[in-house]
């Protein structure tokens, strides 16, 4: 009996010494160099792999920063100290990127402009934009179904009552998956720093817009008036801001607008808990001395 | 026994609201409104301003590009305006608007062509300059469809004149009422793709038209036409169903039938072909079935492109119901592959075959349900896909795996969304999957 259980040992050691040379063989042989940093970086990066660096996920951001073609600050997710300790870790410059946050460019959310129609089908934006565009009254405007609320890995997303996705500015992380996944193309990633914004996508003009939705741009052209000259320009019946430009912009575009669709945005777009609306139209009068627009 | 394909389903077809009223000529309204992307393809360019007087089948529009055509007033008017109005599909789109001359008359200062002398290249240049597009629903340009390729050859014409689609009859008064251009397009049709065999499609619950065509075709044996009777199941007026139905033949996957050697055309797109050709009326009036439960009077309605829908529904007397928010589904072509509508302030345009108000009882809110995997929309698809799979992928948002499920053979049928019982909108779904794999596949 102890016969064959030895020779089962010996098998068993034999087999794991061959493949253990084999292994070791082929260690020695297929060896790649790979920077020991890398991994050291990728621990201290967030872990996310959300892409809002522009890398496909937080290995791959270590790669490029290690390499040194890419500041540490490019990451938007990460803290500031986490930042610090990659660039001393490094010996880089922290490289200070400007905060980003994923901007709406529409402001009409169920109050503004209105639902024409019942919709009985699955509640998601994209497939209700394949039923006709979608059931509220502009062709361009948000849905408010939320597919914006549900894609964000950041809880940075939150639908507020009027249905329009505020977007936490804190949080937001410009990784972009709220612009892939809008079914009409509403977010833009832009810089903290440019304060106006056009929060209409309306193509229409006039009375035409402005029957649609109460904020619409009806492309009257007072803001590109009241700007510095090349800062605006209508194109296409919408407000369209030369951002190169961006240390020109003052408020004072907006303060003739007459429907609002330009705003100075210095926080989040919308108010998250919004304020008493009134659905019947713009003016309203409340009592007998107040009158609110 | 009568030819079919395998699988499909049998709605209720409601047809006979429509199928024995004559089509009616409708006359003039105030306003027309001409979208400049009524068909696939590239948008047609302008060529009238604000203010211009334009004639009854004068050309306004001109093709953008080689899928594209034409487009022609349909009335006596001046353009009041060209701007961005709506359109069936939901976008706002560049559109003509015309306002009608109050003594505008069905005059049209055109004359025939001789067609015999034109050759292959010609035909399809008149096709495209008339604005002939496919009337079936999809409004497909007929000249890119009808220039057959050297290295292929269109060896079987077929005729759709199924009309599968519950509610509508359009292509059946067509049918019934001018055989004659019928039978004078296939025999123009024949005379530039020289088919070997033609055969028209007909479901077998349109006797009259059997009837009338079989006739029209005993004075034309020449043209050899063979009358098919066809099972009254949906999708039978599909392209693909069609030919597997008359020919047995299954279009395989990830062609098209002109792969095959087949070639089908609506059958109301022939005739408007044999009118063009015959009396140079370019495509400026349709036949549109509307119809429905909420309809006072259900009609056939010869209607000029352009009229808005509020137009059309007055002229069939309007709603039953006052209020139409509530009780009522407008939709544009058939109950199940139509676009529902919002608004009443579109056209109608080179496509629509039908409009339909459906009351509260067809339409009753349904709630969706788990997939219980009952494997009945397999029984129903007619491509033999497996949409019960499929649905399941795209609620987890898996849209490129659908596309080793053979997504893209999915012609949006929507049996499977009618059979199903738990109510899951497959079809819905499955377009926003190949919207999304389109677009993918572009960037």
């Amino acid at each position: 009996m102890w016969t064959e259980i030895w020779v089962a040992v010996g098998i068993l050691v034999g087999l794991g010494l061959t493949f253990a040379t084999v292994l070791a063989l082929a260690n020695k042989q297929f060896w790649v160099y790979e920077d020991p940093r890398i991994d050291q970086v990728t621990d201290l990066l967030p872990g996310t792999n959300c892409g809002a660096c522009g890398q496909p996920g937080c290995h791959a951001f270590a790669e490029v920063i290690v390499d040194g073609s890419v500041l540490p600050g490019k990451c938007t997710v990460s803290s500031a100290e986490k930042i610090e300790e990659i660039a001393e870790f490094l010996g880089v410059d922290a490289g200070k990127e400007e905060k980003r946050v994923a901007r709406l460019q529409c402001a009409g959310g169920r109050m503004e402009d209105r639902d024409k129609a019942d919709y009985q089908g699955q509640k998601t934006c994209r497939e209700l934009a394949v039923v006709h565009g979608g059931n509220r009254g502009c062709a361009w405007g948000c849905l408010g179904l939320a597919d914006c609320e549900k894609v964000c890995t950041f809880n940075s997303i939150k639908m507020n009552d009027n249905e329009l996705p505020v977007v936490d500015i804190e949080t937001c992380t410009a990784c972009g998956d709220c612009v892939d996944v809008c079914p009409k193309d509403l977010f833009t990633i832009m810089p903290i720093s440019q304060k106006l914004i056009v929060q209409c996508k309306s193509l229409l003009e006039g009375d035409l817009a402005q029957q649609i939705c109460s904020v619409a741009c009806d492309a009257c052209g007072r803001c590109v008036s009241d700007s510095i000259p090349g800062l605006i320009e209508m194109h296409e019946n919408l407000a369209v801001i030369d951002y190169s430009r961006n240390e020109l912009a003052s408020p004072s575009a907006t303060w003739r607008c007459p429907t609002g669709a330009i705003q100075w945005v210095t926080e989040q777009q919308f108010k998250v808990a919004s304020q008493p609306l009134f659905p019947l139209g713009r003016v309203e009068v409340l009592s007998d001395k107040q009158v609110r627009l | 026994m009568l030819l079919t394909f395998t699988n499909g389903v049998h709605p209720q077809e409601f047809k006979s609201w429509t199928n024995n009223s004559p089509v009616e000529r409708l006359p003039f309204f105030a306003d027309y409104v001409i979208p400049l992307s009524q068909h696939i393809g590239a948008p047609s360019k302008s060529l009238v301003r604000k203010g211009q007087y334009v004639a009854r089948g004068e050309k306004i529009a001109e093709p953008g590009a080689y899928v594209s055509v034409a487009y022609h007033s349909p009335v006596d008017g001046v353009v009041s305006a060209v701007e961005l109005a709506e359109h069936p599909g939901g976008k706002m789109v560049p559109s003509i608007k015309i306002k009608a001359d109050p003594f505008s008359s069905q005059r049209l200062e055109k004359k025939p062509i001789d067609w015999k002398s034109l050759t292959k290249k010609e035909f399809a240049d008149h096709l495209q300059n008339s604005g002939m597009v496919g009337l079936g629903g999809a409004a497909f340009p007929s000249h890119v469809k009808f220039a057959v390729p050297d290295d292929k050859k269109c060896d079987y014409l077929i005729i759709n004149g199924c009309e599968c689609e519950p509610f509508l009859t359009a292509d059946h008064r067509v049918m019934a009422e001018y055989p004659l251009e019928v039978m004078r397009g296939i025999e123009m049709l024949q005379y530039f793709l020289t088919p070997k065999k033609t055969f028209i499609g007909i479901e077998a619950n349109k006797k009259d038209a059997i009837n009338i065509l079989q006739l029209e075709a005993n004075k034309h044996p020449e043209l050899a036409v063979e009358i098919v009777s066809l099972e009254v199941k949906y999708p039978q007026g599909a392209e693909k169903m069609l030919i597997s139905a008359i020919l047995t033949n299954e279009v395989p996957s990830g062609t098209i039938p002109l792969d095959g050697g087949y070639l089908v055309s609506n059958v109301g797109t022939v005739a408007a072909i044999a009118e063009y050709f015959d009396s140079g009326k370019p495509l400026i009036e349709r036949v549109v079935t509307v119809s429905g439960s909420n309809i006072k009077r259900p009609a056939n309605l010869l209607v000029p492109i352009g009229t808005s829908m509020q137009e059309l529904l007055n002229a069939c007397g309007g709603f039953k119901s006052s209020d139409f928010g509530d009780s009522a589904r407008i939709l544009l072509g058939g109950p199940m592959m139509g676009m529902a509508q919002k608004s009443l302030d579109v056209p109608v345009v080179k496509g629509t075959s039908g409009v339909l108000a459906l009351g509260v009882l067809e339409v009753p809110g349904r709630n969706t349900f788990q997939c219980i995997r009952c494997g009945r929309c397999l029984e129903a698809c007619p491509m033999f896909l497996n949409p019960s799979t499929l649905g399941l992928l795209a609620k987890k948002g898996l849209y490129e795996e659908m596309l080793e499920e053979n997504l893209m053979d999915c012609m949006e049928c929507a049996s499977c969304s009618y059979v199903c019982p738990s109510g899951i909108p497959l079809v819905q779904s499955f377009r926003v999957a190949k919207a999304v794999n389109r677009e993918r596949k572009v960037a």
